[in-house]
């Protein structure tokens, strides 16, 4: 362990990198900014992971400042086995995005990147707080950024798009703050994460605390019926917005859940679980018949979010081993995949300007390279095994089973729908008859787009057949947590 | 049990993967491509049989590649029963690889190096399943199977391709997505490990009866490949795949795959002791026995060849499925060898089937009378092909059914003796007209325009030779079974069953 402060470094790379870039002056040159910027920070963050101690559950690269000392509001960082995944992975879609938005993003370059970059920092600076204040603020300033990437560069509806994504997430996020403050004055007086841990709070205090996180993070995740805010914005959202959206932060839902509502509301959320697991069974299978409705590709990928985030919750509230590392591994591999998908969406996009399903076809034999690729992404969305995603729906679905005969016929329900959906979508727009939106022209990768989607299909193919590495990682952080929520459960 | 450590299961299923890359680089180069496929058929054998001798001596080669969660390895093992569906894929490969090329070479067909390449990869596939040590790594190949025979199946690209690789790939994908994950999950739930073990995996849990038959039930119908009614109807819709594809892939490596996964699941994962205490077997037996009758029924009324030929398949896969659940010695030595049999006479028939076609374009067996005379050679061997089916001697086919038949009797059950020699019955009901018209009825003028008048029809050596190949080795394979008998009693031992 070295004695910089590399998660800071982590969190301000960035944004010395939104400071800095108002004063570019030409377009190119932002752009190559932007991405060394952000590259930098991932071969930072890798080398966060190399260094990372497989072997225990406590925080590492731990910081702590004093700020605000007589409110006991502090600076306090650190990851732990379930966090440093999500700031690979958000460092990583952080240069692709930039990569995404080359060409695509022509008008007000250098505000976008900015925008990227301050977002960047932030949702990196979530995953890493382990102060209650500074986790909200940070939670409440990625808003500002993302509400500006899709209200400014999205498509024609982007204005009403953007403005109910932030009224949803902001109504949740008020009655967070709540919950917070009643974490604080119920007993803790401290916005020390950690500590507030190890309080043991009062049953009737929990439920209240829960059902105030429960809102937050319900929106964010999304969970059914508070989840209209995402095809809306996806749809009208430039292919880096769908990315990050995707990609990061609906795991900051699931992400609050695991840091906040199971370790401290250990009580309360044993009482909800069965709630929570119905209401992620509804999700898998509601979100799954509405995206097998679509014909707008980007709508139909943005349900099927919803699907597969239901079997995130459904995971984490079986309070099983394998249920909560197959959630854990899925809140990952969805990222990888979801923004893979957004990513090609994104890039047929920016060559037909049309996200009708029915009006492709034969895409395969035009552009053989893009095909190939995406329908690599389609079948790992679908979970075919031995790609990445099969791992996690077979964790969720074995543990789904041990809870309840219902919510795992209602996964396997939600799979099978998944099949059609995204075989449906193979099947027309990159098998049978050539044609394209308008009969325009349509060109294969290019080398920026190829290096955009190879680092997303290693991972793809890595996590499918060999996800030892994450699960080491990964299993004394969860193991720890299982028995912060079940003080009297042993875990093998 | 003797067992070796051998990367030789990997280098079987490498070399057809490294000749799909190659096929595919070459495909400017149509006879260097081919040879490649050729190369790489007898390659993969010589390998496959290599590991032959340690087998029959009751032994394993071993090779476990990672960890890929608790309990669950990316794992081969190659063992008796995965010999016999590993010889039989691989060395018809070789058959095979000849025939696709005269045959897609006389028809001009297009996306010549799609076709090649996919049957590479669906080899490894078959191989890949045939040779995997566990659930997950036999699960991993199985769905490979599936995708890559979907370009196979839908090579025309017309409307009738289209419709019937809709329903292929619905139905394989569609089970497996909902059953088979399910069973996957909850034996993986309920035992803790997804490998095959002599017993079951299922011996330290306490699982309810009821609930241990609704996952046997998913993996039966999950694994739709294994085409039991009512999971069968992707096979006859398969038949619009080009007639090579037919022949070693929804006759042999295909269809197998399903059975042999099912016999992993009765055998390794369920266990005898346990399919026969919840009387599971007693109600596959029905079961097949009902696919075996009706499929047969069915394919009586076909005058299409190809359809005719999907639905005798789909009966026949069931007589190896019926041999696994009587749970007796004879009836599983008499099922295993049947996965040979059927192989040997199904894919000269479709061979067959293909050669007809090439050299009249018919497809309907109302239209073959009088062709004998122009294809002696092709129709001698549909006779021969037809001899296994039925199961008359000096057929395969008659050995495993011999096997299959004895069985019965050692269960007493007598229902299952009658449904094997009624579908004896039926089977040479329809497979012997075919010879009959061929030869002995007067050819009428075509009507079709499209079929080629009865006088003009040769036959094409490059697809003649490898169906006289077949034939003579599932007579053969009727006169010298020691190979696949042995193997098949070293199977029925490692069950339990002797």
């Amino acid at each position: 362990m070295t004695d910089l402060p590399v998660l800071s470094i982590l969190i301000l790379l960035p944004a010395v990198g939104a400071v800095l870039t108002p004063f570019l002056r030409k377009d190119p040159i932002v752009r190559w900014f932007s991405l060394l910027v952000l590259f930098a920070d991932f071969l930072l963050a890798l080398w966060v992971l190399l260094n990372f101690d497989p072997n225990t559950a406590a925080m590492q690269f731990g910081e702590h400042r004093v700020w605000v000392p007589n409110l006991g509001i502090s600076y306090r960082l650190g990851i732990d086995g379930i966090s440093v995944w999500f700031v690979v992975l958000t460092s990583l879609l952080g240069w692709i995005c930039v990569l995404a938005s080359w060409w695509s993003i022509s008008i007000r370059v250098k505000e976008f990147m900015t925008c990227l970059l301050a977002m960047q920092s932030l949702m990196i600076g979530v995953f890493c707080a382990l102060d209650m204040i500074l986790f909200y603020i940070l939670w409440e300033a990625m808003l500002v950024p993302m509400y500006l990437i899709i209200g400014i560069w999205g498509g024609a509806n982007r204005v009403y798009a953007a403005f109910k994504f932030f009224l949803y997430t902001l109504a949740g996020s008020l009655l967070f703050l709540i919950g917070i403050l009643l974490l604080y004055f119920g007993g803790g007086q401290t916005f020390d994460v950690l500590a507030l841990m190890e309080v043991q709070y009062p049953f009737p205090l929990q439920i209240w605390v829960f059902l105030a996180f429960l809102v937050a993070f319900a929106v964010k995740i999304p969970m059914v019926p508070v989840h209209t805010w995402l095809p809306d914005a996806h749809v009208q959202a430039p292919t880096a917005g769908s990315i990050i959206l995707a990609g990061v932060l609906l795991k900051m839902g699931a992400y609050g859940f695991l840091r906040f509502s199971l370790p401290m509301l250990p009580d309360a959320s044993q009482y909800f679980a069965p709630m929570m697991i119905a209401l992620s069974a509804v999700a898998i299978v509601y979100g799954g018949f509405l995206a097998l409705a679509q014909s707008d590709i980007k709508k139909l990928i943005a349900y099927s979010s919803v699907s597969h985030m239901g079997f995130i919750t459904l995971g984490l509230f079986t309070f099983d081993a394998k249920g909560m590392s197959g959630a854990v591994i899925q809140m990952f591999n969805h990222g990888i995949t979801t923004g893979a998908l957004f990513l090609f969406v994104g890039i047929i996009y920016e060559r037909t300007h049309s996200r009708d399903i029915a009006a492709y076809g034969g895409l395969i034999k035009v552009v053989p390279l893009f095909g190939i690729l995406f329908a690599a992404f389609l079948l790992s969305s679908m979970a075919l095994p031995g790609l990445n995603g099969f791992i996690g729906e077979l964790l969720v679905l074995a543990a789904a089973f041990g809870v309840s005969g219902w919510a795992g016929a209602a996964g396997a329900l939600g799979a099978l729908v998944g099949a059609a959906y995204l075989l449906g979508v193979y099947r027309q727009m990159l098998l049978g008859e050539v044609k394209t939106p308008g009969d325009v022209f349509v060109w294969d990768l290019g080398r920026r787009e190829l290096a955009c989607a190879a680092p997303l299909l290693l991972f793809v193919v890595w996590f499918g057949l060999y996800p030892k590495p994450f699960l080491t990682i990964l299993q004394p952080s969860l193991d720890h947590l299982m028995t912060q929520l079940n003080p009297t459960a042993v875990t093998p | 049990m003797e067992f070796l450590l051998s990367i030789r299961p990997v280098l079987a299923i490498a070399v057809s993967l490294t000749a799909a890359v190659l096929i595919l680089c070459l495909r400017n180069r149509a006879n260097l491509r081919d040879a490649v496929s050729v190369a790489a058929a007898v390659v993969k054998f010589l390998i496959v049989i290599s590991l032959a001798p340690l087998v029959l001596d009751g032994g394993t080669h071993d090779l476990t590649l990672f960890e890929v969660l608790p309990g669950v390895d990316f794992a081969f093992r190659v063992d008796a029963l995965g010999m016999v569906f590993a010889t039989v894929s691989s060395l018809l490969w070789i058959l095979a690889a000849l025939y696709s090329i005269g045959y897609m070479r006389s028809q001009n067909e297009h996306a010549q190096t799609r076709f090649f390449a996919a049957f590479a990869v669906s080899l490894s596939a078959a191989v890949g399943g045939a040779f995997a040590a566990n659930l997950f790594t036999l699960v991993i190949f199985y769905e490979l199977l599936s995708l890559i025979t979907y370009p196979l199946v839908y090579h025309k690209e017309d409307k009738a391709s289209w419709a019937g690789s809709r329903r292929y790939v619905v139905y394989l994908i569609g089970a497996s997505k909902s059953l088979l994950l399910v069973a996957l999950a909850l034996t993986y739930h309920l035992a803790g490990t997804l490998d095959f073990m002599p017993q079951g995996v299922f011996g330290g849990t306490d699982a309810s009866g009821a609930l241990l038959s609704v996952v046997y039930l998913c993996y039966l119908f999950g694994f739709a490949k294994a085409a039991i009614m009512p999971f069968h109807a992707w096979l006859p819709a398969a038949m619009v795949a080009p007639t090579p594809v037919s022949a070693l892939l929804h006759a042999v490596a295909v269809v197998k795959m399903g059975v042999f996964c099912l016999l992993r699941v009765i055998f390794y994962v369920m266990g005898v002791d346990l399919m026969s205490s919840l009387g599971l077997a007693i109600a596959t037996a029905y079961l097949v026995s009902f696919t075996i009758v009706m499929a047969s029924i069915y394919a009586l009324t076909r005058d299409d060849l190809k359809a005719r030929l999907a639905y005798s398949t789909v009966s026949q896969l069931s007589y190896i499925i019926l041999g696994a659940v009587l749970l007796t010695p004879m009836a599983a030595v008499g099922g295993v060898t049947h996965i040979a049999a059927h192989a040997f006479s199904k894919i000269t028939l479709f061979f067959c089937a293909g050669s007809i076609y090439c050299a009249s374009h018919r497809r309907n067996i109302s239209d073959l009378a009088g062709i004998g005379r122009q294809l002696p050679w092709t129709m001698g061997a549909f006779f021969i092909g037809s001899l296994g089916m039925i199961g008359l001697p000096p057929s395969g086919g008659f050995i495993s059914k011999w096997y299959l038949v004895l069985g019965s009797v050692e269960a007493g059950e007598l229902v299952f003796l009658t449904v094997l020699l009624a579908s004896a019955v039926l089977n040479a009901a329809y497979f012997l007209p075919v010879t009959y018209t061929a030869f002995f009825e007067k050819s009428k003028p075509p009507q079709g325009q499209t079929l080629v008048a009865m006088q003009d029809v040769r036959e094409v050596p490059m697809v003649a030779v490898p169906l006289l190949i077949t034939a003579i080795l599932s007579l053969v394979l009727g006169l010298s079974p020691g190979f696949f008998v042995d193997l098949a009693q070293l199977v029925m031992r490692g069950a339990g069953l002797g």
